[in-house]
């Protein structure tokens, strides 16, 4: 088996590290396969310890594309049987394979790792009361905290996850990035300080359409994760980026904020800033600050966040983690390190540092021009809250596994 | 001969250092010291003594310290010197034992058993004085998503109205009656310097605190002393006092003696007459009724201004916290079991009620169970100590603390637990003119200045300490509490690992 019983795995206990992450995208929403991220974060090969390396690919399975995508990981034939009894029970699955993959010396014990293809079964879907994505958040939840040796490591459309225990650029063969073809990729390369060995914990961490690839530790992790559990949200990784993405999940999904906005939201601006601002400026910004207290996160991180628009990178308020941006033409490169821009894109220009607080965001085109005539209203989605549907607060996961 | 009552104190005199200048009679509104007139020598009436120290510390050769009377018990835990002592009193006057000031008795502080963290290697601590530090807060109830126009940079959900705070520091609610009207003076000059809040209590609010009214919380006790709609309005905030957790259950009795005539205006009865607050609000029987009142009183007050609710930690808090959140309250304030007071009856203060810890971490965990905590603030007090009383508490969820005890002693208070009679030598607990003089508003209140700022910076850099560099990520972050000496059911309750975990 690919994680030992007696080590404490992620979930069980919080892991804090250090990473290498990286970004590319195409703006046009042109293709590329995964050699220039791999070459960027292979760069970037001493921020990571070869403990978890993962990437994230946007746009790869466009014949699919109205479909969910689910990479689910096994750890045994148990835990697929299981899994897939209850896929088939919840969704329709149009297609259904064990990912390809190609052997490689330094990957040891890899799971069983499939994709399916499926849409939600309507019916039930209908009987929910959630919309499409709550339902399908709420399934991937259950998997991931019921079903022991299963882990949904994706569930959006037209994108993908692929990542485990090993170093990126070894994790990268293993799945045979090059391969797929992407219009924004992101990597992940992992210093977590001790050693769970657990593919599940790997990154990019995925919900839905948003893979979050993050450095650093932050230091609000459970003042946000109470925040966030208040929603149905189940933190059962402990990991900041779980947390990360799970408060950009409900600031737009559900409060309808722009990616942008809620970046903003999660590094807010100073009270100093704010006093110095003009009086509607600063009434605004206080509501925001009062509202989503719980909302601010701090620490020290770097974050870029994938979903179906493209792009967002963010530094904390403090500016404690490094992250580069370039643009050349049509292409966004984003790494912690300006030399694995350079190694990509040795003629990109105006190669510059994130600054702390400021979201930088780069959107595909067509999405740029469908929200210019937006009216900057956020719409909030109505879903009921968890006690007023009777559900039973959040559970962890350890404590299922550590009784039973 | 039974009624001679063995003194608790002993007034130790240097005579070698005694120069005889009678500061000590002078100070002392006990009548300890006297001067003997046979021997012309400086006596003292040792059961009198309270152990204010007043005398201590005013004595100018310092010939004056107070020592135990040395009379032992029988060595008998159950029959201790204490409990017979209260028997003796109680067979001499058959009354009800009243006390004073926080419960003494030694039940677990579970601040003491919550030590915090601090960055290593993994994340940078901040530096707060090279970093901006943020420790202010809002308090008010919210909605949970806010609507806005990011265009226009315009909010489009109605926003309740909010308390600012600089500090996360308020001052509990203590009546003109049971302090005096300089003590109240301090309060109100240090909430304006702080940019924080005083709390006028159940006795009204005096016309010279009127110009305080941005930094005043109100509050509207069962007895309904000093309310008008214009004593609603002169307030930041208004406070419905259910219950006090020095005497959870019952209400106040401020003795008509205490009624002097500026008494008797602020809280609008007859002068001499007693000032009595029923246990319960007697249009309050149920959580409806609070409700009831609570929307009075946002009628009263244009809902301009956040009601806050105030409840005794006792052992349903959380579900009462969850259906006052529910009936409309903006703030929930909950006061444990060693909060001071002026006076209450000694087995109720000694009795009833849970520790401030306990409660303060199930409420929270209640409200975000269901859902709601993000949508109302949570105040907590009885016993904050110190500064790291006030991280521990935020880490465990509060938004902010009040302070009562903290504050007195800044000004003087000696713990002496006599406020009750009246003669309080420091000028706090007593409306004697002679003695009320001898708190100078304007310096007391920089001495009350002087402790929050000193107990801000030392938050800010336990917070830098953390890798936090606004109080909000402190917020409910149970993971920077560790507890130690505690066992699984207490870690259980307070949401915290175990040292060592």
């Amino acid at each position: 088996m690919f994680f030992r019983e007696d080590r404490p795995r992620e979930g069980v206990v919080r892991i804090p590290s250090g990473c290498a992450i990286a970004g590319i995208m195409d703006r046009s929403g042109g293709r590329h396969d995964g050699t220039d991220i791999l070459r960027s974060i292979a760069l970037m090969h001493d921020r990571g310890n070869g403990l978890g390396g993962g990437f994230a690919a946007y746009g790869i399975y466009p014949e699919y594309k109205e479909l969910y995508a689910f990479h689910i990981m096994y750890e045994c034939q148990e835990a697929r049987a299981q899994t897939e009894a209850y896929l088939d029970t919840y969704f329709m699955s149009e297609k259904q394979e064990r990912i390809p993959t190609q052997d490689v010396a330094s990957i040891k014990n890899p799971p069983d790792i499939w994709r399916y293809f499926a849409a939600p079964h309507p019916m039930r879907l209908n009987m929910s009361g959630f919309d499409e994505a709550e339902y399908t958040m709420q399934h991937v939840f259950h998997i991931n905290s019921h079903i022991d040796g299963a882990f949904v490591a994706s569930s959006g459309k037209d994108m993908g996850a692929f990542k485990g225990v090993g170093y990126p650029e070894d994790i990268g063969a293993f799945y045979r990035i090059e391969d797929y073809q992407a219009w924004a990729w992101t990597a992940h390369g992992r210093f977590p300080t001790n050693t769970p060995g657990w593919w599940g914990g790997a990154h990019p961490f995925t919900l839905l359409n948003w893979s979050v690839v993050h450095n650093g530790e932050i230091s609000s992790y459970d003042a946000n994760r109470r925040y966030v559990e208040q929603f149905g949200y189940r933190c059962n990784l402990q990991t900041d980026t779980e947390v990360i993405t799970y408060l950009f999940d409900l600031l737009t999904r559900r409060h309808g904020f722009s990616q942008q906005m809620a970046a903003h939201i999660m590094t807010a601006p100073s009270w100093d800033e704010i006093d110095r601002m003009d009086a509607p400026c600063a009434a605004f910004e206080t509501a925001l600050r009062s509202v989503y207290a719980s909302a601010l996160v701090n620490g020290p991180f770097s974050v870029i966040l994938g979903s179906e628009e493209g792009l967002l990178a963010i530094n904390d308020r403090l500016k404690l983690r490094a992250l580069m941006v370039a643009e050349h033409d049509r292409m966004v490169y984003l790494a912690s390190e300006q030399a694995a821009i350079e190694v990509v894109c040795p003629e990109a220009a105006s190669i510059r540092s994130i600054e702390g607080g400021v979201p930088f965001v780069v959107q595909l085109d067509e999405v740029v021009a469908r929200e210019q005539g937006a009216s900057g209203e956020n719409i909030q989605l109505e879903a009921p809250l968890a006690h007023e549907i009777g559900v039973l607060p959040p559970r962890r996961k350890e404590v299922d596994h550590v009784r039973s | 001969m039974f009624d001679r009552k063995v003194p608790t104190y002993k007034v130790l005199r240097d005579r070698e250092a005694c120069t005889n200048c009678g500061a000590c009679v002078r100070q002392c509104s006990y009548g300890v010291h006297r001067i003997d007139e046979q021997s012309g020598k400086l006596v003292a009436d040792h059961g009198a003594c309270v152990n204010c120290q007043r005398c201590v510390l005013m004595c100018p050769p310092r010939a004056i310290a107070i020592t135990k009377w040395p009379q032992v018990g029988t060595g008998s835990a159950v029959w201790t010197p204490d409990h017979m002592k209260d028997i003796a009193k109680q067979a001499r006057t058959g009354a009800v034992l009243l006390s004073s000031m926080g419960n003494p008795e030694p039940y677990p502080t579970y601040w003491d058993h919550l030590l915090l963290n601090a960055s290593q290697v993994t994340n940078p601590s901040i530096d707060p004085l090279r970093e901006p530090m943020e420790t202010r807060v809002f308090l008010g109830s919210r909605p949970v998503a806010l609507r806005v126009n990011t265009r226009q940079h315009a909010v489009i959900s109605d926003m309740p109205p909010q308390l600012r705070l600089d500090v996360p520091i308020m001052f509990s609610a203590m009546s003109f009656g049971s302090i005096s009207l300089n003590t109240q003076r301090a309060l109100a000059l240090a909430a304006e310097e702080l940019g924080t809040y005083f709390n006028c209590g159940e006795g009204g609010l005096h016309p010279d605190l009127e110009r305080y009214a941005n930094n005043t919380i109100v509050q509207v006790a069962s007895g309904r002393f000093g309310v008008n709609p214009q004593y609603l309005n002169n307030a930041a905030a208004i406070e419905i006092k259910i219950g006090q957790g020095a005497k959870p259950g019952i209400g106040g009795h401020l003795p008509g003696e205490k009624i002097d005539g500026e008494v008797s205006r602020t809280r609008m009865i007859p002068e001499g007459t007693d000032a009595i607050s029923p246990a319960p609000h007697h249009d309050i029987y149920s959580i409806e009724d609070l409700r009831q009142l609570i929307f009075s009183l946002k009628e009263a007050t244009r809902y301009r201004k956040p009601i806050a609710v105030k409840i005794a930690a006792v052992h349903n808090a959380a579900a009462i916290a969850s259906g006052m959140a529910r009936a409309g309250a903006d703030i929930i304030v909950i006061d444990g079991f060693r909060g001071g007071t002026g006076a209450a009856p000694k087995r109720i203060r000694n009795n009833v009620g849970i520790p401030i810890e306990l409660a303060l971490a199930a409420v929270d965990e209640r409200l975000r169970e269901e859902g709601i905590r993000s949508t109302v603030s949570l105040v907590v007090s009885g016993t904050i100590r110190d500064s790291a009383d006030i991280v521990r508490a935020i880490a465990l969820g509060a938004d902010a603390v009040s302070i009562g005890s903290a504050a007195l002693i800044a000004i003087g208070c000696h713990q002496c637990g006599d406020c009750a009679s009246g003669r309080c030598n420091w000028g706090i607990a007593t409306q004697d003119p002679a003695l009320t003089k001898r708190i100078h508003p304007q310096s007391a209140a920089e001495r009350i200045v002087n402790l929050v700022r000193a107990w801000n910076k030392e938050i800010e850099e336990m917070m830098g300490g953390m890798g936090i560099n606004a109080i909000d990520s402190l917020r409910g972050n149970r993971l920077m509490l560790r507890g130690v000496g505690l066992n699984q059911k207490e870690l259980d309750i307070l949401g915290v690992k175990h040292a060592g975990e």
